[in-house]
């Protein structure tokens, strides 16, 4: 089991959420959104700039800045 | 508090996109009533409906994901519950996304209040495959579950049934949300202490938890009615910080506690896999379809708002012309009609003119919204939104601001994050709207040549990009500081918006506007209208009344001698009046087309050096009627002037050769008299035209006097380093009432008579006024750019911003940046040898 960051992650790819390395706001959005610790995402895709990403997240889709998806630290394989 | 048992009271809860606005627009139809809650800018919907002889009262909260402090939505929603003391809470869920929903009904359950649980979109659940056990649900929340479909408006008797049993029942769920080994004890040992003194509406286990979640609004209550509280809260979370994550652990509970509810719940779960939503989501945010598709998109909604809104707009203002030359025929000249035609319809007119494009651009952002596809267009755009410190959303905000920047402020509305929407509402105008292009024009006309005017007008668009640009960065940086705003935004699933949803939306906005930027605009059409009036100076005015009376007498002596010069007998006259009156009718008739086809070419025909002359001759012709004046006011007799301008212009006319006959009076041609006619009517028009010049020259002298003319002068210090003369400073105090009123006070304070669209006499006249130069005209198209919003633009902003104090600083940063933008572009000019 190798864990690296959501930003990391390719597309189609998915991963179980570990840690969540943001504070304030950010942090607490995305807990709100579903990203907690435990929970399975999937790297839908990329903006057509490269940035934000769309990940799918408790049946739902939910984009993020690629800096947002950098704090998150995601188990896969 | 709602009283009795025949009105109940409501408070309608659910997350974004969960359809919670169809269900309410459902429940309650056209009864509905905007505001704003107090204090906040966040909107305040309250609907009505009776159910079984109950009259219900709906409270629709803010979509939320949530119920923290850290949003003032999320706030406002808490409270409400809280303190409104509504009898119950019905949380929409969207039941193709329930596990997510849930999360805000586990926060929901813990302000213990009877909840209706509306089982949202129950079509698309079961299309995804899923089967809810609705029994289960129920006992798992402690709520009482109903099945709706908003978009069909299925379910929605139910919910009121359900709303009637409930609030008869007022059971609060009792379902506690467990928070595991760790924090249970300490939630407990806090509860007692906070229990002791709870004189708040607050539940004592909410505010224990809340407490431990170092909460900030709960821990502001707490403090005044009970520090032993806070006390214990700290030493604990102290405690407990060794342990697990603070930041969190709440939330990670929460969202335990809605996994487990849910796949309890469930009979059945997801089947489908890839959804329609998931195949339209492949083209439309395509890794190279999608920026083309959403600039097509946003050209679309740019050309719905702004030149498909142009027509109604148009219409509304020829409505208004029509009003106006009725009361200028029925009401007799004076004070009061300048006052309701100048100031009231002028007013009213502009308010009219905007709801064209305010209705449009909520059909094109309601659309956007309901379907899905504005997250996807901030999606596709935020990168290079970003760069501006600015969300993917306010992009089209910014879009529109290139038409008008009532509907661009209006339109930040899109935005959830109150900076976001501050920082665009605050830089929108400085996207050259279309009101700004004529000063451009002309400006850029009159002092450059041709080949070099679009180079200049593209400069002044680009120009305002970049100074929006650097703006929105430093109120990032500098003034809405704080911590980083998250991204983080739901893609909610593609669907066709409702027409209903799509018209209520769009009848809100026009009601709002008209309700609150309307009297606004309104009251300051009247004040514009005041220092441009007054004060009146009655003894000029008289004289010029003298000088057109005399002159009406004089073209009347003048008439009955040539008259008699041709032995024409009293019953030849009265068969004379009579074509007179007939080419009068058939002038008016063909108005429209005359000037469609004399106006443009001749134009065109014209060498430079007769159209310097025409523009001197008119400044002349006005000078002199101003001399008129004054010598009458001295004591000349307005009747030797006039009979010997008259004279002179008469004999003219008899001896030059009569004027050419349109085609269309030739059927007139045949009567005899036809020749002696049309000299008389020839006659008619030049008093006509006389008398016009006279209150042309009236109202050029009046504007000259007025108190915008003397705050011109009495700003001519401040604005003497950008080279403003004082003429230039009335145009643009004038011009605050609408950017392109500046074309025309220019035309009034120099005298000539220019519409928007007949600019060139004006064109000759600022050229060849030696105090304006080229390197001038480069600034004051800047502080065009730059300075104060119209004052329709300043209404929505100050409603939008929902203070006085924005609009004041508005005012001054605004302005200061004009100030210093022209100065700069003045000195730029020189240093490039433009003077």
């Amino acid at each position: 089991m190798a864990t690296k960051t959501l930003a990391e992650m390719s597309v189609g790819e998915e991963g179980k959420v570990v840690a969540l390395h943001s504070t304030g706001n950010i942090k607490h959005r995305l807990v709100d959104m579903g990203v907690v610790p435990g929970t399975v995402v999937r790297v839908m895709k990329y903006a057509p700039l490269a940035d934000p990403v769309e990940i799918k997240v408790k049946n739902f889709e939910l984009s993020l800045r690629v800096s947002e998806a950098k704090t998150i630290e995601v188990e896969v394989g | 508090m709602a009283e009795g048992t025949d009105h109940i009271q409501v408070a309608l809860a659910g997350n974004p996109n969960c359809g919670k606005t169809s269900i309410f627009n459902n429940m309650t139809g056209a009864r509905q009533h905007v505001g704003n809650y107090a204090g906040v800018t966040v909107e305040e919907k309250i609907g009505y409906t009776n159910f079984e002889g109950k009259k219900i009262e709906i409270i629709d909260l803010p979509g939320t994901y949530s119920l923290t402090a850290r949003s003032i939505d999320e706030l406002v929603a808490r409270n409400v519950i809280i303190h409104d003391h509504p009898e119950m809470i019905v949380n929409v869920v969207d039941a193709s996304n329930l596990e997510r929903n849930l999360y805000l009904t586990a926060q929901l359950i813990e302000l213990e209040r009877p909840i209706l649980l509306a089982l949202n979109m129950i079509d698309v659940a079961t299309e995804m495959g899923l089967k809810i056990n609705n029994e289960r649900l129920a006992k798992l929340t402690g709520s009482t579950v109903v099945e709706t479909i908003g978009r069909t408006n299925k379910g929605t008797q139910g919910i009121l049934k359900g709303i009637v049993d409930v609030a008869a029942d007022k059971k609060a769920p009792g379902i506690t949300i467990p928070y595991g080994d760790d924090i249970e004890p300490a939630i407990a040992e806090l509860q007692k202490v906070v229990e002791v003194k709870n004189t708040s509406e607050f539940p004592n286990r909410f505010l224990a938890v809340k407490l431990l979640e170092d909460d900030e609004d709960v821990v502001n209550t707490v403090k005044g009615m009970n520090p032993e509280a806070i006390q214990k809260a700290t030493e604990l979370r102290t405690a407990l910080a060794d342990k697990v994550d603070l930041d969190i652990v709440f939330q990670e509970y929460r969202h335990r506690f809605a996994v487990d509810v849910f796949n309890q719940s469930l009979d059945q779960g997801y089947q489908q896999r890839e959804s329609r939503s998931d195949k339209i989501d492949k083209i439309l945010t395509n890794r190279i379809l999608g920026l083309p598709i959403f600039l097509i998109v946003m050209w679309v909604l740019f050309n719905l708002v702004i030149n498909i809104g142009a027509y109604p707009q148009g219409w509304i203002e020829t409505g208004m012309g029509y009003l106006t030359d009725f009361l200028n025929a029925s009401m007799p000249d004076g004070l009061l009609r300048s006052l309701i035609v100048d100031g009231v319809i002028g007013g009213v007119g502009a308010v009219l003119s905007f709801i064209p494009l305010i209705v449009l651009l909520f059909v094109g952002i309601s659309f956007l919204e309901d379907s899905g596809y504005m997250a996807r267009a901030a999606f596709v755009v935020d990168r290079v939104m970003r760069a501006f410190g600015l969300h993917g959303k306010s992009f089209i905000p910014m879009l529109l601001g290139f038409g008008c920047s009532v509907p661009a402020i209006m339109g930040a509305r899109i935005l959830d994050n109150p900076r976001d929407r501050m920082v665009t509402i605050l830089v929108s105008p400085f996207m050259s709207c279309g009101a700004r292009l004529p000063v451009y024009t002309l400006l850029a006309a009159a002092f450059f040549p041709p080949e070099q005017a679009g180079t200049i007008l593209f400069g002044i668009y680009l120009l305002g990009v970049i100074v929006a640009i650097i703006v929105a960065k430093i109120l990032r940086q500098f003034v809405f500081t704080g911590d980083t705003e998250p991204f983080a935004m739901e893609m909610p699933p593609y669907h066709m918006p409702t027409l209903k949803s799509v018209l209520i939306h769009m009848w809100e906005r026009s009601v709002l506007y008209l309700k609150k930027a309307g009297t606004f605009i309104l009251a300051a059409s009247i004040i514009v209208w005041l220092i441009t009036t007054f004060p009146q100076n009655d003894e000029l005015s008289g004289a010029y009344d003298q000088l057109k009376e005399a002159t009406d007498n004089a073209y009347s002596q003048e008439i009955d001698n040539y008259l008699a010069s041709q032995n024409i007998n009293d019953d030849q006259k009265d068969a004379i009046d009579k074509l007179v009156e007939q080419m009068g009718a058939l002038d008016e008739q063909h108005a429209d087309d005359e000037a469609d086809d004399e106006e443009q070419p001749a134009d065109d025909q014209q060498t430079e050096e007769e159209r310097q002359q025409e523009a001197q001759d008119a400044q002349n012709a006005v000078e002199a009627d101003m001399k008129s004046a004054e010598d009458v006011m001295n004591g000349a007799s307005a009747e030797d002037i006039a009979n010997e301008d008259v004279k002179a212009a008469v004999e003219d006319q008899l001896k030059a050769e009569p004027a050419e006959v349109p085609e269309y009076m030739n059927e007139l041609k045949a009567d005899k008299l036809f020749p002696v006619a049309w000299q008389v009517y020839q006659l008619n028009k030049a008093n006509e035209d006389r008398d016009g010049a006279y209150d042309f020259a009236n109202s050029s002298a009046q504007i000259q006097g007025s108190y915008a003319s003397m705050f011109g002068h009495f700003i001519e210090p401040i604005m003497a380093p950008l080279g403003f003369n004082w003429k230039i400073n009335v145009a643009v105090v004038a011009a605050i009432a609408a950017k392109e009123v500046m074309v025309s006070t220019l035309g009034t304070i120099y005298s000539v008579e220019a519409g928007a669209d007949d600019t060139a006499t004006l064109q000759e006249m600022l050229a060849h006024d030696p105090s304006f130069t080229p390197a001038i005209a480069l600034g004051l198209m800047v502080f065009s750019l730059l300075y104060l919003p119209c004052l329709a633009a300043m209404a929505v902003l100050k409603r939008e911003t929902g203070s006085w104090k924005w609009l004041g600083i508005v005012f001054l940063y605004t302005n200061g940046l004009a100030w210093f933008g022209a100065l700069i572009a003045v000195h730029v000019a020189r240093a490039f040898g433009i003077n």
